[in-house]
């Protein structure tokens, strides 16, 4: 693995069954009666969050918690973080403290890139999502709901996800967390198609790892999971589509769609949901929509990738599987 | 490569049928020391403590026509030298349904040697639950100890100088049943 | 007067020759002429071209000086073997009357490294509503004849064919900044393959195009005369050369950065890399370079865009567009257009001297190097290679992108008026 963990696109294969599998020995540790390890004791990692994010930040800190880790949350809410000093001077200052870890969040994209390659700075850089760009640890932990899901936690130790089809609805456009599960899934061996009006296409989207489609009902029977990604009312705003109810009539999900999916299938969505546009409350709520499963593995998966981003003196070691026993 | 070297020059100092029987013992003297092995619980150590651990289940059974509960416990984030490698795959920690609480754990590896797994084995421990006691038992004990920790059951003693090396295969992950001794190979 | 003798000079990239200054003026081209009473510059196969002019430069003074002033701007413009510049009109407060763009005149002339010819704003405040006192810009010390909101564009096409009629009287020219506002909102680099993937807002090829298809449209209705700044893609291209063989009156520059770099640069997110037009694709440098050659594209105009530090050291949004280029100009078109065949060095004068000089009417520059013409000249050494070391820069700021990269030339002399401003490759 690499040193710091910015884009889903810098994980090979091997890196990525690693972190799942790891994550299903870390999912273990919540049921003990003692949900903590010693693992990062005396590692310091700082949360450095530019843009509200209490969902992400909490999980984060959890998984820092679990292994140990002593934790310094840094919101920079309210603050003016306009101007790029403050980023590299709010890092600066952070690293002087003897930090180990900056997990960052930053609304502009390519933040956490250039806080782990300008020289600024030494500490692991681990990106909790930046601007429209990436969301690392949201698309492996949506591949380790699909992994528990779809083949087992058990019978998923050490597979991937060759041939499942994931198909992802809704604000491609503006959304760091296809981007991250359109590479991780690709990666994993995953057949993925986007579907959205092409007003939330971003151009250049055709070489993409995945298929592209503007019909929803088409794409559904064909689907063994189904991402449904918020939508901002405020896009109705700038023409991206009409109103909310034609945009829930074309690419909402509710209770009729969602019973032309395969028996199988799950419904997954990052959230915060958008009731009513996205997603009914009948989907929302069913037994398919792994909603809460999805922030329970987010922090199975943050302590593993902590874990294997600082546990030892450098990054773990991934060597090519051969498919093995 | 040194796997070339291990096994040309590496010597076999227990063979499978002798594994078997010290496997044997070991079971009967946990019978006797617990009295009878009622609230026994086994946690192997991976890799290969966990297929011993299993093997010495079998032998309980068979011996006190009761299921003994066996389970593995991995020491990996309790390790003291983690700071010295690269960050290592997780192995798997498995409690046997009615926990730790109140048990005796036997703890089983194969090679007692520093005794820091061991020391980390018990740190884990102390996150699981509240065992009675605890007791360890080793396939083979080869010395050189680092830290205050003796094991309760050994299946041989082996007088080794820090130049050799102590290598247990197991049918289960080796594909044969083996102890070798052989010489670290020097650094060329 | 002083008289200067450069023997041995490849005049326009021809055979050596010598050329002898008396005082301001080129007093005699040939071969084996005397040295007497002159200083001697053994030009040794060196490439002589008239002095080159750059018809987009940001000075920055007044109101940022911290990136650059009158004073630094031109020794880096001696440094890069220029004689003129145009100031762009984008300071604080913006070059819209006439008292501002006589201050920045006045600035030059009393630096004396390189003519400073100012730029007026078309519209106050570059707001784009109201036309600025064109006129009386152009009546001042300062004799103001281009005219740009560059920075913005003049997106409202009622003000813009007002200005391309009313700059008619006294024979002016507007210079166009094509951007569409609303395509270009929140716009970061190139939209595209590149910018699909990092998430970063797109600025797309259109945004420019169209503006410039509305543009020569309108300077042909209203007959009057446009130029183009920093044309960037090879659609614009295709729409210059369709005005072009209708006999509208356009001219168009590009920038040495468009002729060699491209969008997948951003993939660092180094801002150095940020700039207004974007990198586009290799597909578009290489449409640039034809039309450059083919004379579609009139004229090299830097862009030369300094910035502190601190506005390109932060992330890609926070930074600031724009990059520094009068030092490297002639390197970059060297390494893109000479070197690749494209262009000689005649052709080079042609778009860097002449055809600038003559769309701004900057007398006395861009003129044939022969006897009797201005002595405004640059001397170059084309068979030199080295890296890009901005610590060496004249210029205030750093903010290259070419910093480390190997490029050829390097402009050892300059003279304005006869006097050398750079000698063996040091500002006078």
């Amino acid at each position: 693995m690499q040193r710091h963990l910015i884009s889903a696109a810098d994980l090979t294969r091997d890196d990525a069954v690693l972190i799942l599998d790891t994550a299903e020995e870390m999912a273990r540790v919540a049921d003990r009666p003692i949900k903590k390890l010693p693992t990062l004791r005396g590692r310091t990692i700082v949360n450095l969050f530019f843009e509200d994010s209490t969902r992400t930040r909490i999980s984060f800190e959890a998984a820092e918690k679990r292994l140990s880790a002593d934790v310094i949350n840094f919101s920079a809410k309210g603050s003016s973080v306009s101007k790029g000093e403050s980023l590299k001077d709010t890092a600066q200052t952070l690293e002087a403290m003897g930090v180990d870890a900056v997990v960052i969040r930053h609304g502009a994209s390519g933040a956490p890139y250039r806080l782990a390659n300008s020289g600024w700075i030494d500490a692991a850089v681990v990106n909790a999502g930046d601007g429209t760009h990436q969301h690392p640890t949201q698309a492996l932990l949506d591949a380790f709901t699909m992994r528990r899901r779809l083949i087992g936690p058990d019978a998923g130790l050490g597979q991937d996800l060759e041939g499942k089809r994931i198909t992802i609805v809704g604000d491609v456009l503006h959304s760091r967390v296809a981007r991250s599960n359109v590479d991780l899934l690709h990666t994993l061996g995953a057949e993925v198609t986007l579907v959205a009006p092409p007003t939330l296409l971003p151009v250049g989207i055709e070489t993409w790892p995945c298929e592209v489609s503007y019909d929803l009902d088409s794409t559904l029977p064909k689907s063994d999971a189904v991402m449904m990604l918020r939508v901002q009312r405020e896009r109705m705003n700038a023409a991206f589509f009409p109103t909310e109810r034609e945009y829930s009539r074309r690419y909402g999900l509710d209770g009729d769609r969602m019973a032309r999916m395969p028996e199988h299938a799950i419904v997954m969505h990052p959230g915060p949901m958008v009731r009513g546009m996205e997603i009914t409350a009948e989907v929302a709520d069913s037994d398919r929509c792994t909603v809460v499963e999805q922030v329970a593995n987010g922090v199975s998966i943050r302590m593993a990738v902590l874990y294997l981003l600082l546990g030892g003196n450098e990054p773990a070691v991934t060597h090519p599987r051969t498919e093995e026993k | 490569m040194d796997t070339h070297d291990t096994q040309s020059d590496a010597r076999p100092v227990l063979e499978g049928p002798d594994i078997a029987r010290v496997l044997t013992r070991i079971a009967h003297e946990i019978v006797e020391r617990a009295k009878g092995a009622d609230d026994v619980v086994l946690l192997g150590i991976p890799t290969r403590g966990v297929f011993l651990a299993r093997r010495i289940a079998d032998k309980l059974e068979q011996i006190t026509e009761r299921k003994v509960p066996c389970g593995s416990l991995d020491i990996t984030m309790y390790r003291d030298d983690l700071r010295m490698h690269p960050p290592r795959a997780l192995a798997r920690t498995e409690i046997p349904g009615d926990g730790l609480d109140g048990k005796l754990v036997v703890l089983v590896d194969d090679v007692l040697f520093s005794g820091r797994t061991i020391r980390a084995a018990l740190d884990a421990l102390n996150d699981l639950g509240r065992p009675r006691a605890v007791q360890l038992a080793v396939l083979v004990d080869r010395g050189h100890r680092e830290l205050p920790i003796r094991a309760d059951y050994v299946g041989k003693n082996l007088p080794t100088s820090l130049r050799e090396t102590v290598k247990v295969q197991l049918a289960e992950e080796d594909g044969r049943d083996t102890v070798l001794l052989g010489a670290k190979p020097t650094p060329q | 007067m002083s008289k200067t003798l450069i023997r041995g000079a490849k005049v326009l990239g021809g055979a050596p020759q010598d050329v002898l200054i008396d005082g301001g003026t080129i007093a005699e081209v040939g071969g084996g002429l005397s040295a007497e009473g002159a200083e001697v510059v053994e030009a040794d196969g060196k490439v002589l071209l008239p002095g080159l002019v750059d018809l987009h430069t940001h000075l920055r003074e007044p109101g940022r000086e911290d990136s650059e002033t009158v004073l630094t701007g031109t020794r880096a413009a001696a440094s890069g073997g220029f004689t003129t510049v145009f100031a762009m009109a984008n300071t604080f407060p913006v070059a819209d009357t006439a008292g501002v763009v006589e201050q920045v005149w006045r600035l030059g002339k009393e630096h004396g490294y390189c003519d400073v010819q100012p730029i007026g704003a078309v519209t106050v405040g570059l707001e784009g509503r109201k036309l600025a006192e064109l006129g009386a810009m152009h009546e001042s010390a300062a004799g103001v004849t281009v005219f740009s909101d560059d920075g913005k564009c003049v997106h409202d096409a009622v003000i813009m064919r007002r200005a391309l009629e009313y700059v008619k009287a006294f024979g002016g020219v507007v210079a166009q900044h094509a951007q569409e506002p609303r395509l270009t909102e929140g716009a970061e680099m190139n939209e595209g393959v590149v910018s699909a993937e990092l998430g970063l807002g797109g600025w797309p090829a259109v945004a420019e195009e169209s503006i410039i298809a509305r543009d020569v449209l309108l300077a042909d209705h209203v007959g009057s005369r446009v130029h183009i700044c920093h044309l960037s893609t090879a659609g614009s291209v295709e729409i210059v050369r369709w005005a072009k063989s209708r006999g509208i009156q356009v001219t168009a520059e590009v920038t040495p950065h468009h002729l060699l770099l491209t969008d997948e640069l951003v993939r660092t997110y180094n801002p150095v890399y940020k700039v207004n037009p974007p990198l586009r694709t290799e597909r578009d440098v290489m449409a640039l370079r034809e039309a450059l050659a083919d004379g579609t594209i009139d004229i090299v105009a830097t862009d030369h865009a300094p910035h502190p530090h601190e506005d390109k050291d932060c992330e890609w949004a926070a930074a600031a567009m724009g990059m520094v280029g009068l030092e490297t100009a002639l390197s970059v078109v060297q390494e893109t257009m000479v070197d690749t065949g494209l262009l000689d060095w005649a052709g080079v004068a042609d778009r860097m001297s002449v055809k600038p000089a003559q769309i701004g009417q900057a007398t006395g520059h861009g003129r044939p190097v022969s006897a009797g013409e201005p002595a405004n000249l640059t001397l170059v050494d084309t068979a030199y290679r080295g890296l890009v070391e901005p610590a060496g820069f004249a210029s205030r700021s750093r903010n290259t992108p070419y910093e480390g990269r190997e490029l050829p030339g390097r402009v050892t002399h300059t003279w304005l008026r006869g006097k050398a401003t750079l000698v063996d490759g040091k500002l006078t």
